[in-house]
């Protein structure tokens, strides 16, 4: 369990009296990420996190604050590159009790996490020409290709789409393209579609029910997460997970939140529903089902609501019922 | 093409529908970029407007987007640096990106608009998107009287869908300029309602907002043509005629927004044909009077 900064510690706290309250068999272990200054005077992460990881392989996330020396970023991106964290998911279900113009959506983005626009590589060719490199493997399309089939059958989905514009990238989209379709040669009993990257962004926005799972090159995954955590309420209610060869890292992805930051006032559903996720991947996903049946219950009816869902219960107050529906639900 | 592109550069001015990309045939380039590029295409300007009785989410939309045209992720340069390995090149220029931004500026001034934002990913992309939100800045700069700000790509999409009325004019790189155009066509009633145009130094090509070839529609008489309409009113205006435009314009408004022909994309159940005789019947009455004013002029 990596508490986190600003609203971190609370959400974290929450997490872990609803994990106790409905008996899930998890032992945690707290490691905190704040940089320290080694030998030669520079920041990095405490070995601690790494330790724990290699052991565990399965890790809980709250928001991290940026710091001035870039721990965060940092952070991100050596956990990614330890554990080969290849796959972001973002389940986007409305929720009951939680008004949007968008009251019936249920898909899934899942977004290649490793190469694409982030390879971080760009060069100034001449004076005001800037050519950056989009890298785009076979190896690590086909990896995210089959984790969307294999997740689609796993949780029930039926149809996987693959997003493309491999009509204006034809070799590096194309590429992404193809290995969808082998992939989904080999996995007849879900439905394969593919569409444009703009297609999708079209169609979401009037009827996001059409989708079920879209699995997609890095950043177009960046923006269609973000666009789906929008039409169901934003980041604050939105799980996720960063599935790796080597272990897996679920996560809220809203932000730290120092304004209301240890007043006993913020939301703990993202994170919640990420460590749901967390249960379903450690094959617990009795305990998961359970939890999240109680957390969207109480949300339904509206009465222990957070500030941000429109209520004036404290997170505690919220946990505290969820808790109680989780021993009922027993 | 050759002849298309002769054309053009005699008459100065068309108005397309999308040609199709066959993306599974290496040989086969996208012709529509190529018209763009062989023109100096720079600019795509897209306006969303929510229009009274067409159904849709969200109110109150009015949003006008600038996009770059000509380079980014549209700049045709890959190639495969190892078996299974592709590297596309995204090109960002100072040149490109202070054109539209210029542009996207004396838009806002010439329309009375008050805003502008810039769309970027400048925290991944530093030296391509940190060159085209500079240039921004930098024009910026020069238009003390239009307010200025920017927002990354994920949380501009992810603002459209949830609160779209914060947005005025929106300049782009053009990847993200073909994301944001579809969420907002997407959001004031889709690709058949949304006119667009592109914009060069010395040619303007009109065309569908989204620049959709509908090709699932092809042969059933249901695809929209009020989009492609404005589109031609923009055409009329450009090339003067005020009073056609107008004219034409607050017919197709009046048979579909007012009258409630629509086609299904829309929520009506009419053909095409049916909105489009709708709107001949409206205009003939109006055609009448303009006749005969020009008659006495
Ligand atoms: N999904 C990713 N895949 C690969 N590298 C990434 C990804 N996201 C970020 N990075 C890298 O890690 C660094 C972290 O940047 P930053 O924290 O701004 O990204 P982020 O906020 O996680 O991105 P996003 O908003 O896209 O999720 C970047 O410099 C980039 O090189
Ligand atoms: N004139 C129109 N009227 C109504 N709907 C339209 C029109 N043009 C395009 N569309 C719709 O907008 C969407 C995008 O069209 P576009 O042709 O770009 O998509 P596509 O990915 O090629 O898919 P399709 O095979 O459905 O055409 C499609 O759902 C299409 O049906
Ligand atoms: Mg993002
Ligand atoms: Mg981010």
């Amino acid at each position: 369990m990596i508490p986190g900064d600003g609203i971190g510690p609370e959400i974290s706290a929450s997490v872990k009296e609803i994990f106790r309250a409905a008996d899930a068999p998890v032992e945690w272990e707290d490691v905190d990420v704040t940089p320290v200054k080694g030998p030669d005077g520079n920041y990095k992460l405490p070995a601690k996190i790494f330790e724990s990881m290699g052991k565990t392989k399965v890790g809980l996330k709250g928001p991290l604050e940026t710091p001035v020396g870039k721990g965060h970023r940092s952070l991100n991106l050596a956990l990614r590159k330890e554990f080969n964290l290849y796959a972001n998911v973002r389940p986007c279900k409305s929720i009951e009790g939680y008004q949007t113009a968008y009251p019936s959506v249920d898909l899934v983005t899942i977004r290649e996490n490793t190469e694409g626009e982030y390879s971080g590589i760009e060069h100034e060719l001449a004076k005001g020409l800037v050519q950056s490199v989009k890298k785009i493997t076979e190896k690590a399309s086909m990896r995210v290709a089959e984790y969307a089939f294999a997740y689609a059958r796993d949780n029930n989905r039926h149809t996987v789409t693959a997003v493309h514009k491999a009509n204006v990238m034809k070799m590096s989209d194309g590429l992404f393209l193809k290995c969808c379709r082998t992939v989904a040669e080999r996995n007849k009993d879900i439905k394969f579609e593919e569409m444009y990257l703009d297609t999708v962004c079209l169609n979401m926005p009037k009827d996001p029910t059409q989708f079920d799972v879209l699995v997609m090159p890095n950043l177009y995954g960046d923006i269609l997460s973000d666009l789906c955590a929008g039409l169901i309420g934003g980041l604050g209610v939105t799980p996720s997970g960063n599935i790796g060869e080597d272990g897996a890292i679920f996560e809220s992805v809203h932000g730290t939140a120092p304004d209301i930051a240890g007043q006993d006032k913020a939301n703990p559903t993202a994170l919640l529903l990420s460590a749901v996720m967390m249960l379903r991947y450690m094959g617990l996903g009795d305990y998961g089902r359970r939890i999240e049946t109680a957390a969207l219950d109480v949300i339904r009816e509206g009465k222990h609501l957070t500030g941000d869902l429109g209520g004036r219960a404290k997170c505690s107050e919220f946990t505290a019922e969820i808790c109680r529906k989780v021993r009922e639900l027993d | 093409m050759r002849g298309a592109l002769l054309s053009i550069q005699r008459n100065g001015v068309a108005i397309k529908g999308n040609i199709e990309t066959k993306f599974d045939d290496p040989g086969f380039s996208s012709m529509n970029v190529e018209l763009r590029t062989k023109l100096d295409l720079y600019g795509n300007i897209v306006r969303c407007k929510s229009m009274p009785g067409i159904q849709t989410r969200h109110q109150g939309i009015d949003v006008v987007l600038i996009r770059e045209n000509m380079e980014g992720e549209y700049s045709n340069k890959e190639h495969e640096i190892d078996h299974g390995k592709i590297e596309n090149l995204k090109i960002i220029t100072r040149e490109k990106s202070m054109k539209i931004a210029k542009y996207a500026f004396d838009y806002a001034v010439e329309h009375g608009r008050n805003k502008v934002t810039a769309i970027h990913k400048a925290n991944i992309m530093k030296l391509g998107d940190g060159l085209f939100l500079d240039c921004c800045r930098q024009v910026a700069c020069s238009y003390p009287q239009i307010e200025f700000n920017d927002m990354i790509v994920d949380n501009a999409s992810m603002q459209m869908v949830s609160r779209p009325q914060q947005f005025d004019v929106l300049v782009l790189p053009n990847l993200y300029g073909n994301i944001l155009s579809n969420i907002a066509a997407g959001l004031v009633g889709g690709a058949g309602v949304v006119a667009g145009v592109n914009i060069g130094d010395n040619y303007a090509v009109f065309e569908m907002g989204t620049r959709s070839s509908g090709k699932s529609l092809m042969g059933k008489n249901t695809a929209n043509p009020m989009g492609m309409l404005l589109a031609g009113c923009d055409m009329l205006e450009y090339l003067g005629h005020e009073g056609h435009a107008t004219m034409i314009r607050e017919s197709v408004l009046n048979v579909v927004c007012n009258n409630k022909i629509q086609t299904p994309d829309i929520g009506g159940d009419a053909t095409t044909t049916e909105v489009v005789q709708a709107i001949i019947d409206d205009l003939k009455p109006k055609t009448k009077s303009w006749s005969v004013s020009l008659v006495y002029m």
